[in-house]
């Protein structure tokens, strides 16, 4: 099967994030990035399809500066097998920007399956996705858990929703957005590294759509206040009990 | 052997800038290639390895089922070439590799070291093409697993005094007598690079050969050394050679005298010089995030100087660690290292890695002595690195011998 992986690089998010100057963006000074996670999933649900089917070809796609080279060629070394940039000094806040770039580059490319992961962990607008199947035409199922496409024509696909679940299923081509569940992204192996630098990597500039929605402004939450000690033993419960109504008004 | 790294395709390391426990940039010396290699074994050891080494190392046991893992990820003799099934990496991708793996325990990384240095490379380096194709790929997929034996109750730092002996039959083959001690692996491996002197002689009086002796051959015995504090998720076996019977083939042809073990040394002991700075990076780290947290006199503890000043060594004696493995490394890679070099590697990040792991159990106060943090474990497995592959003080001799010219051995 014919399959295109979006992959984000996003910043390693266990990290005590600091707001840059312009007060809009993050500082990543320090910072360590790496693939989004739930695109790991779909790179990985990716190889497993194409796995059981026994061939194919999986294509990653990142947009962004050259920095996004690194985090593609994990994606070959996890054994996907070829790599596009679309090049960009910086990948804008825009999901639409995005996605008019995007599918520039997919609509040529016949694919049966077009994979993205739920959202990328840093931005969180699940929009990417949905915004690439609407520009070219295609069916989408988002936040799937679990994916069948074993009879190369129809996408049987799992959601989770609270407390259940539901079915859905369209034809392919088809626009899927992954949802953890689908399965851990494999540690790439030594040997996989290595040849992941013998596979292609494709660079073209970006065609990014209009930039319309920007960030106005950036802040971090405030600080949480000290704790406070009212206390030792059950002496200390009625005025626990007193502030949490009056002050916390959580009872 | 090594892949040259500085004419690949790979990005030069972007403009990484220094993180607050990266403060010389190493990261940035690194290739992305060998960034991605470090970066994806610490996932493997922080998902695989740390939730579960604190068990085996109470229960004394070796976790043996991440050996299939180890093997499918390529840890296993990663610097030999691919023709042989495994990764051809450089030698300052397998000492990250073994650095990461020491991150997780000492034992692992002591596990990885004696496949793919001490029974892999000397196939490697010594063995015929046919032990090469049967051996190595199968060990580098972890299906085999080896060990080495040099060491013997009454031979530990001066090997050449070995009593195994080796005596050529009529037809060829020989037979195989003596006791090795202390064997990484020894229970658990099928096959042994056993270290023996046959009478066929050389200036010293007898040859020191290697044989390749598979550990279910009549007369083979291995048993755990039992009461160990120390390396506890590792076996140690004391192995027994009784008339032990191996065709002609078994003999390692290109092995000639004691030099050949010291060579598959001279490469384990470059991986412990990286190993052991992953043990004090993660003492580290445990420290650092134990400074800030644990309050005590109404402020963390690190707000005090003291424990600043631990942290403060623990950092510069790390750093100092790093550079030197890695600048050997790169002289390694570029086949201009000397061993006298690598004892000077092997010395001193051993030394600063068990201090490292001490300063932090103390640190970390009563918690520190228990297996649920890293510390104490890493310290206690330390003094068996402290001790195997030279003691300190025989790698001061080598030193001490190179600086002077005089030999202090005997
Ligand atoms: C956990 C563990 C795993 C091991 N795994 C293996 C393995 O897989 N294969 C293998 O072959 N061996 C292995 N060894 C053996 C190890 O290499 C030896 O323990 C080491 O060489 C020291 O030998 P020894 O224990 O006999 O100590 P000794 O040689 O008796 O040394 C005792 C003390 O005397 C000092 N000393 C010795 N000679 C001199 C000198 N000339 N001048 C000054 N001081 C001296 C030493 O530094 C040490 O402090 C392992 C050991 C341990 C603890």
């Amino acid at each position: 099967m014919k399959i295109a992986v979006a992959i984000k690089r996003v910043p390693d998010m266990d990290t005590r994030f600091k707001i840059a100057p312009s007060g809009t963006a993050v500082d990543e000074t320090g910072l360590k990035f790496d693939m989004s996670d739930f695109d790991g999933y779909a790179a990985e649900a990716a190889l497993q399809i194409n796995e059981k089917q026994g061939g194919g070809e999986i294509t990653a796609i990142s947009l962004g500066p050259d920095v996004v080279q690194e985090t593609l060629r994990k994606a070959l070394s996890m054994g996907l097998d070829k790599a596009v940039q679309l090049k960009a000094d910086a990948v804008p806040f825009d999901g639409y920007a995005i996605a008019e770039a995007l599918a520039a580059e997919l609509k040529g490319g016949s694919y049966d399956l077009i994979l993205f992961g739920r959202m990328a962990i840093d931005s969180s607008n699940q929009s990417v996705g949905p915004m690439v199947a609407e520009l070219l035409g295609l069916p989408c199922i988002s936040a799937v858990s679990q994916l069948d496409v074993s009879d190369g024509k129809t996408v049987k696909a799992r959601r989770e929703l609270e407390g259940a679940y539901e079915e859905v299923t369209c034809p392919l081509p088809a626009v899927v957005t992954i949802d953890e569940g689908v399965a851990r992204p494999r540690y790439p192996s030594l040997k996989g590294i290595m040849a992941a630098k013998k596979k292609p990597l494709e660079v073209k500039p970006a065609q990014l759509g209009p930039v319309t929605a920007t960030v106005a402004k950036m802040e971090l939450p405030p600080e949480r206040a000290a704790g406070r000690i009212l206390g030792e033993n059950a002496d200390a419960v009625p005025e626990l009990v007193r502030l949490l109504q009056t002050e916390a008004k959580v009872l | 052997m090594a892949t040259d790294l500085a004419t690949d395709t790979f990005l030069a390391s972007p403009a990484l800038r220094p993180r607050e426990d990266d403060l010389y940039g190493i990261d940035a010396a690194l290739t992305e290639e060998e960034r991605a290699i470090r970066d994806n074994v610490r996932r493997w050891v922080d998902e695989k390895v740390l939730p579960i080494i604190g068990q085996h190392y109470l229960d004394g046991t070796f976790p043996k089922h991440l050996i299939a893992e180890m093997g499918e990820l390529g840890f296993f003799g990663p610097s030999l070439p691919e023709e042989y099934g495994c990764a051809g990496l450089s030698n300052v991708a397998y000492g990250i590799i073994m650095q990461e793996l020491e991150r997780g325990d000492s034992g692992l990384r002591s596990a990885a070291s004696v496949q793919g240095s001490l029974v892999m490379y000397p196939i490697y380096a010594f063995g015929s093409e046919a032990q090469k194709r049967h051996w190595l790929p199968k060990m580098a997929k972890g299906e085999v697993i080896g060990c080495f034996g040099l060491t013997e109750p009454d031979y530990g730092s001066n090997p050449a005094g070995m009593i195994t002996r080796a005596r050529k039959q009529a037809d060829g083959s020989w037979v195989i007598n003596g006791a090795k001690m202390w064997i990484t692996n020894g229970s658990n491996a099928q096959v042994a690079v056993i270290w023996a002197k046959t009478e066929d002689g050389d200036e010293a009086g007898h040859s020191i050969r290697g044989f390749l002796v598979p550990t279910d051959a009549t007369g083979f015995a291995a048993k755990d050394q039992k009461g160990k504090l120390s390396l506890r998720a590792s076996d140690t076996s004391e192995l027994v050679l009784a008339d032990v019977h191996v065709p002609a083939d078994a003999i390692l042809p290109d092995s000639k005298g004691l030099k050949s073990p010291l060579m598959c040394l001279t490469q384990a002991r470059y991986g412990i010089s990286w190993g052991v700075l992953g043990a004090a990076m993660a003492c580290y780290e445990e420290a650092r995030s134990y400074a800030k947290t644990r309050v005590m006199f109404g402020k963390p503890i690190g707000g005090f100087q003291i424990q600043q000043v631990r942290l403060a060594d623990m950092l510069t004696e790390i750093t100092k660690g790093q550079l030197l493995a890695l600048h050997l490394g790169r002289m390694k890679d570029a086949g201009t290292f000397t061993p006298q070099m690598v004892s000077l590697a092997k010395r001193n990040n051993v030394n600063i890695a068990t201090e490292c792991a001490r300063e932090t159990r103390r640190l970390l106060g009563g918690n520190g002595i228990l297996a649920e943090y890293a510390a104490m474990r890493h310290m206690a497995n330390l003094e068996s690195v402290y001790t195997y592959e030279g003691t300190h003080d025989v790698h001061s001799l080598i030193l001490g011998q190179a600086i002077t010219g005089l030999n202090a051995f005997g």
